[in-house]
């Protein structure tokens, strides 16, 4: 069942990127692009997922554990450090230069197109050369 | 913008259930490090949800065009710029735990601070980087 309820909320989640444009790197840009030719419809994207997610958030704490699972993963991370706007930092201006976020890189994939190929393939490096060179996030 | 209301809530319907469904962030960097990072060992059972919600993600986009439905995408064909950017964002998304969906949606749904932080530290950059670029006239 838990496999199911993945595959449903991957689908979904990804419909949610094409549907709003997201997906489109030249769209994220211009949202990105507050000096020049600012298209602000973005944020719009960013507000209903945040307002749904926080409400599902609040209704699971009156629950013990969710529907299929044991228990809840809430993140344990709390520290903002260097390395958070550090890497957050990086990652945003990844983001500016092209206008792929990993979420609509990997909605992209099955367009086949090369640039968003080449762009993952740069990502899933990216990933590794953190994981060697940095390594995970003391908890 | 209504497009933009409907798939960002449809993007909160997603995110919501796959956190009273089965407990988990749907976070791309977490699914990607998860899947492609993590020990290869014994932990198959805790991580398997990664790669369906990844198979789910992947489908949409051949599903949407069974529809008729279009979805462009312009992208820079700069090969250089593509590869720094993929890197930048692979190891950015890394160091910092977090991208724009565990983060931007789900951190700051959970009124995390550090989420919140994150999202406007990486907005912020991303914006930077577009007005630098304008200023040097470099365009993608």
């Amino acid at each position: 069942m838990s496999a199911v309820i993945a595959l449903l909320s991957g689908l979904l989640f990804g419909m949610g990127l094409l549907v709003s444009g997201m997906n489109n790197p030249e769209k994220v840009r211009a949202f990105l692009d507050i000096a020049g030719h600012w298209r602000p419809e973005l944020i719009a994207v960013m507000g209903s997922a945040v307002t749904l997610f926080a409400l599902a958030f609040y209704l699971s704490r009156g629950r013990q554990k969710p529907w299929c699972a044991g228990e809840f993963h809430e993140p344990m991370l709390k520290q903002i450090d260097a390395r958070l706007l550090g890497g957050a930092a990086l990652f945003g201006s990844g983001w500016g230069l092209v206008g792929l976020c990993p979420g609509p890189a990997l909605v992209n994939l099955a367009s086949l197109d090369p640039s968003v190929l080449g762009f993952v393939l740069a990502l899933l490096v990216g990933n590794r050369l953190a994981h060697a060179l940095v390594g995970p996030a003391a908890r | 913008m209504l497009d933009e209301l409907l798939g960002g809530a449809l993007i909160g319907l997603a995110a919501s259930l796959l956190w009273l469904g089965i407990g988990r962030i749907s976070g791309m960097t977490g699914v990607l490090s998860s899947l492609f990072l993590l020990s290869k060992s014994g932990q198959w059972s805790r991580r398997s949800w990664s790669f369906w919600f990844l198979l789910g993600l992947v489908l949409a986009w051949p599903l949407y065009h069974l529809f008729g439905a279009e979805a462009p995408i312009h992208i820079t064909t700069n090969s250089g710029l593509l590869m720094l950017a993929g890197v930048l964002v692979g190891f950015g998304t890394y160091v910092g735990n977090g991208c724009t969906s565990g983060h931007g949606v789900c951190g700051m749904g959970r009124l995390s601070v550090r989420s919140m932080v994150a999202t406007v530290t990486f907005i912020v950059a991303g914006m930077i980087t577009v007005a630098l670029m304008n200023l040097l006239g470099v365009q993608p």
